[in-house]
């Protein structure tokens, strides 16, 4: 038999069919997970800060350690159901890029430490590490050519 | 002459399916058919290191039970067709490794059910074998790694997308004996309706389950008053609502009679499974646990069982391709 639809016309009616995701409930969320995370964020900057810690070393420790706490949920198996609920709330702070370092870490390690672990880790945050680095690289020259 | 046009076949001697085993994941056995099924894994590991070693095992666990349940030694089998999901078909070879029964490894995407038992019964009805075991298996977490994300990466899974069943389901085919009979094999060709994202399946897959009905239809000339129940593999919930709205477009109506195994398998509501289950287990787990013991009961009694693959590779989608679908029908009757 001929296809009932061409592509074109079956795209429309795919498109049509499939349910979208619940837009204004996941923007709801993640506006408040992200947010909650930026308040820990911040909790943590003026705990050290109150205890004399010089502005330069808490930007260090801040990030440190919302990293660790979020390889410690990823571990635990936890990440991932906030990630769910929370969407792009848990994945744009730093510890949604912690989450998609340690994640694949988990994953792959079934295939060893060198060829699992250790070359599967960035697969996911890889395309990030080189587009970012390479963005700042260009913008610092432009930076330095304004300047 | 078997053969009733460019697709379908009848067989001359209808091959008996004499029994059937399934093994399940943990989430499966918390759904609508957990009853139907012999056995639910407690966890996703099974005592195993790793997702694949897993899938194999429940693959070569479900061999196990089906001799069992059959009355079966590896020695009466004279050939096992199986297939999986993952590269190189390792679930089932590293299954199939032990069990010194001549192989054929087939890769149909999630038709594979319907692409073993279709080969097992031509094979028999050829008068080449006696006894065939049929088996495919999927696991949600070896499909996730090989096509997806890391399982603990904090994402939202799309509406479309559907849930990778852990699972297997395998029958025995037997020209000796009885049970329901496959009688009518329609293989699918391919069908590629243009679509590009590997998070709706069932909208690539709908336009060959389509075809794939629609031929059956017409090279049997039977219509949908011949059979009891007519279900497909793993369209889910929009690859369904895509079949049936294509159907009725050319004027062939099936909707009452009409379900998915993976819309069956999982309570959309409950389990957040979002479009319905995929998978090789998906369509093998519920044929073998629940549409079979319906067969068996009598509550069926003509059955179009249409397994429906996507011929989905990350890699080549990557490239820009579209994901080309396929299914393949046969009919089983309590004759």
């Amino acid at each position: 038999m001929d296809k009932v639809y061409t592509n074109n016309e079956y795209k429309k009616i795919v498109d049509k069919v499939s349910p979208n995701s619940p837009i204004v409930k996941n923007i709801t969320r993640a506006f408040f997970v992200g947010g909650f995370i930026c308040i820990i964020g911040q909790f943590i900057t003026n705990f050290f800060l109150n205890r004399g810690a010089s502005r330069e070393t808490v930007s260090s420790i801040t990030p440190i350690l919302l990293i660790f706490i979020a390889v410690i949920l990823t571990g635990l198996d936890l990440y991932d159901t906030l990630g769910k609920f929370a969407g792009a709330g848990s994945v744009v702070p730093i510890t949604g890029f912690a989450n998609s370092v340690a994640s694949p870490a988990i994953e792959y390690k079934s295939e060893g430490l060198i060829l699992g672990l250790g070359a599967k880790m960035f697969t996911v945050a890889g395309p990030v590490l080189v587009y970012g680095i390479s963005t700042s690289v260009i913008v610092g020259f432009f930076y330095y050519l304004l300047k | 002459m078997k053969r009733l046009g460019t697709q379908t076949i009848k067989l001359e001697n209808p091959v008996s399916i004499i029994d059937t085993a399934s093994i399940v994941g943990k989430k499966e056995g918390e759904g609508p058919l957990a009853s139907y099924f012999d056995y639910i894994l407690e966890d996703e590991y099974w005592g195993e290191k790793s997702f694949e070693k897993t899938e194999s095992k429940i693959l070569y666990e479900t061999i196990n039970k089906v001799l069992q349940k059959s009355k079966k030694t590896s020695s009466d089998i004279n050939y096992i067709l199986a297939g999986d999901l993952l590269n190189q078909c390792i679930s089932s070879a590293y299954a199939i490794r032990d069990t010194n029964i001549p192989f054929l490894g087939l890769y149909g995407a999630c038709s594979t059910m319907v692409e073993s038992l279709s080969l097992g019964a031509i094979l028999i009805d050829g008068g080449f074998a006696n006894n065939v075991i049929a088996v495919t298996s999927s696991h949600f977490c070896t499909a996730e790694r090989q096509f997806r994300f890391p399982l603990e990466l904090g994402s939202q899974r799309p509406q479309t997308s559907q849930w990778t069943v852990t699972g297997s389901g395998a029958s025995v085919l037997s020209n000796d004996g009885s049970g329901p009979k496959i009688t009518t094999i329609t293989t699918g060709k391919i069908i590629d309706m243009g679509i590009k994202d590997a998070n709706n399946m069932g909208a690539a897959m709908a336009g060959a389950a389509t075809d794939t009905i629609f031929t059956h239809f017409n090279e049997t000339c039977r219509n949908i008053d011949y059979y009891d129940l007519i279900v497909t593999g793993d369209l889910g919930h929009i690859g369904s609502n895509l079949t049936n709205n294509m159907l009725n477009k050319i004027g062939v109506n099936i909707e009452q009679k009409f379900t998915d195994c993976g819309i069956l398998i999982f309570d959309k509501e409950k389990q957040d499974t979002h479009a319905g289950g995929s998978g090789c287990g998906c369509c093998a787990s519920v044929f073998s646990g629940y549409l079979y013991k319906k067969l068996k009961e009598r509550e069926i009694n003509k059955l179009l069982l249409i397994a429906t693959g996507a011929l989905m590779s990350t890699t080549i989608v990557q490239q820009g391709e579209s994901i080309p679908g396929i299914a393949h029908a046969i009919s089983i009757e309590n004759l």
